[in-house]
């Protein structure tokens, strides 16, 4: 177990210093985010001058090499724009942006698996086909569209709920206040749109594949209550498969915050890297990604234990 | 080819749900295929786009009203709809390709080819694929082009972890290895023998994936790194919009949005439909 922990840790590093060199290079050769950062009547002066505080008049191997040694100082630059540490800067903003995600994971969570059972049931039933056809929509409807329909509806013709911002923030979280919550409905909803209908139609292809199993079969003919036999023996083992896609997906919603941050003006790291690859703010591009890899990363690591608690046959 | 055996495309059929999605599909390429045809403004043609018409409501001229620039909503929605299936058959089919190739001898020669070839793709896979095309785009810019190109470094990864997959098994069997008895050469065992006996994964794959790639065209477009609006795709003209949802011209938005609904729903339920048959698992 020790062994297998080192080993994933050490692809890791391996994995996140080939990403960080990548992406460091890229954004080198991207272009001279001076022009962006000093006023249009700036003098040529101003520009050197500039370009020598930040540390983007060396060569690409001597700015990778400072980089490096500010890494092994737990320090990943400053930003070009906000002259902070870059890590901070995005830490600053992390909590708005896993709030998001993770409240919509949950939300999915908690509507898709029991949906996905129903469904999986009686697959025949109108019922069934009803929420096979809405997850369809779920799985084919694009993240901003949601958010775009969900405004449209809620804020402009409605005027119930606000259309941007986070509302008002007690203990990192919106979740405390209601004007916070009332903020956090539509980004929330519109998140999880997607992820409730994949979780749904995992659930029941995962059921529908363990109920056809022998020993489903032998637990109902030695008389095992139906009830026992759906809730317990099929859906524990149906929930393997589910708990890697729950894995993935979060990396995933973390992603596509960066859509809902942009439709809701929601403050956090999504619309910050959006802001940051267009400022060629490359300490905040290259840390965003590094840590967003390391949230990857920690799920997977997570789901790989996971694994070992609800399927015995799995060793690591 | 296996795929097109009657019992499964009799099967395919016995869906109502599964062939109205089919029938849309095409009905919608047809529209995608000729958009001269079926409407009456050319959206690139800047001298038929009068000011004077701008934000017009639905109405008997302009069916589903006008943006800002008085293009016609409804027939830049039928060439945005070819851009947009352009974009995604394109960039699946290249995906495909490269990916499937790069699976295929991954898999068959193992050794450092797999190696180098798997770490690239566990690398690529260790990031949420927006965020990838979306770093693409906004440092190369705007393009039909480089929008394909963008969503296929993105895909090709998903091809080749399947093709590989299916070719670590299918080379243990007596076909390939009586295939290499007879000294057919390495190219033309992967070629000739594996690849038509693993076609049917990867259609299916495919298919849902094309959805995947128009919605990835269309959230670029969205955030202004896709297509521009002088060429627009379904998601550049929602974008544009979106911009004065809030001033009421909800139809400049909302109609687009609904066009790409009915499209990606479309290609699901056929994938969808084409997945349960491919299932074995799901068979009594």
């Amino acid at each position: 177990m020790l062994k297998y922990i080192l080993n994933r840790l050490f692809h890791s590093v391996i994995v996140m210093f080939v990403i960080s060199f990548i992406v460091f290079f890229i954004m080198f050769k991207a272009g001279d985010p001076v022009q962006l950062l000093l006023p249009p009547d700036a003098t040529q002066q101003d520009v050197i001058e500039m370009r020598h505080a930040l540390g983007i008049d060396q060569s690409f191997i001597k700015q990778y090499e400072a980089f490096l040694k500010n890494v092994a100082k737990g320090n990943l630059g400053n930003s070009f724009v906000y002259g902070q540490p870059a890590l901070d800067v995005v830490f600053e903003r992390l909590p708005a942006t896993l709030e998001l995600s993770v409240l919509a994971m949950i939300f999915s969570i908690i509507f898709g698996v029991p949906l996905g059972i129903i469904a999986s049931i009686k697959p025949k039933a109108w019922y069934s086909k009803a929420i096979m056809f809405l997850s369809l929509s779920g799985i084919s409807v694009p993240v901003f569209w949601t958010g775009m329909v969900l405004v449209l509806i809620f804020s402009v013709l409605l005027g119930w709920l606000p259309s941007s911002g986070r509302g008002e923030v007690y203990l990192f979280t919106s979740a405390f206040t209601w004007d916070g919550i009332k903020h956090l409905i539509m980004p929330v909803l519109t998140l999880s749109f997607f992820q409730l209908a994949l979780i749904l139609r995992l659930t029941r292809t995962g059921m529908m594949e363990v109920m056809m199993q022998d020993y489903i079969k032998l637990a109902t003919a030695k008389g095992v209550p139906r009830r026992v036999v759906v809730y317990y023996h099929a859906l524990k083992n149906s929930l393997i498969p589910l708990i890697t896609v729950i894995g993935i997906q979060f990396g995933q919603l973390v992603a596509f915050t960066i859509v809902t941050e942009t439709i809701f003006a929601w403050p956090g790291t999504g619309k910050l890297i959006i802001d940051s690859i267009q400022n060629l703010d490359r300490p905040i591009v290259v840390a965003y990604l590094l840590v967003i890899s390391f949230i990857f990363v920690a799920i997977n690591f997570i789901v790989d234990i996971l694994y070992t608690f609800v399927d015995p046959r799995v060793r690591v | 080819m296996k795929f097109f055996k009657n019992e499964l495309v009799v099967e395919f059929f016995e869906d109502k749900l599964a062939v109205g999605g089919l029938i849309i599909f095409i009905f919608l390429c047809i529209l995608a295929l000729f958009p001269s045809l079926f409407s009456y403004q050319n959206p690139y043609d800047l001298t038929q786009l009068f000011l004077e018409n701008s934000f017009q409501p639905p109405n008997h001229t302009f069916w589903l009203g006008t943006d800002e620039q008085g293009r016609d909503i409804y027939s830049a929605m039928v060439y945005g709809l070819r851009i947009s299936l352009y974009v995604g058959l394109a960039s699946t089919v290249l995906s495909v390709v490269i990916g499937y190739t790069l699976g295929l001898i991954s898999g068959y020669y193992g050794g450092w080819v797999d190696t180098i070839i798997m770490r690239i793709a566990d690398i690529q896979l260790s990031f949420p694929a927006i965020l990838i095309a979306l770093i693409i785009m906004a440092l190369w810019g705007e393009g039909i082009g480089k929008i394909v190109i963008a969503i296929t470094i993105v895909n090709w990864v998903y091809y080749a972890r399947t093709a590989r997959g299916v070719v670590l098994s299918e080379k243990e069997k007596d076909y390939s290895q009586s295939a290499k008895a007879l000294g057919m050469s390495n190219l033309g065992i992967i070629f000739g023998e594996i690849l038509p006996n693993t076609t049917a994964p990867i259609i299916v794959i495919a298919t849902v994936r094309i959805a995947n790639a128009i919605i990835l065209e269309a959230t670029l477009s969205f955030l202004g790194l896709g297509v521009p609006i002088t060429e627009p795709s379904l998601g550049s003209l929602i974008a544009n919009g979106y911009q004065v949802l809030f001033s009421g011209y909800w139809w400049a938005s909302v109609f687009p949005g609904v066009l790409l609904m009915v499209l990606i729903i479309s290609i699901n339920l056929i994938g969808d439909r084409m997945r349960d048959i491919m299932n074995p698992r799901l068979k009594r």
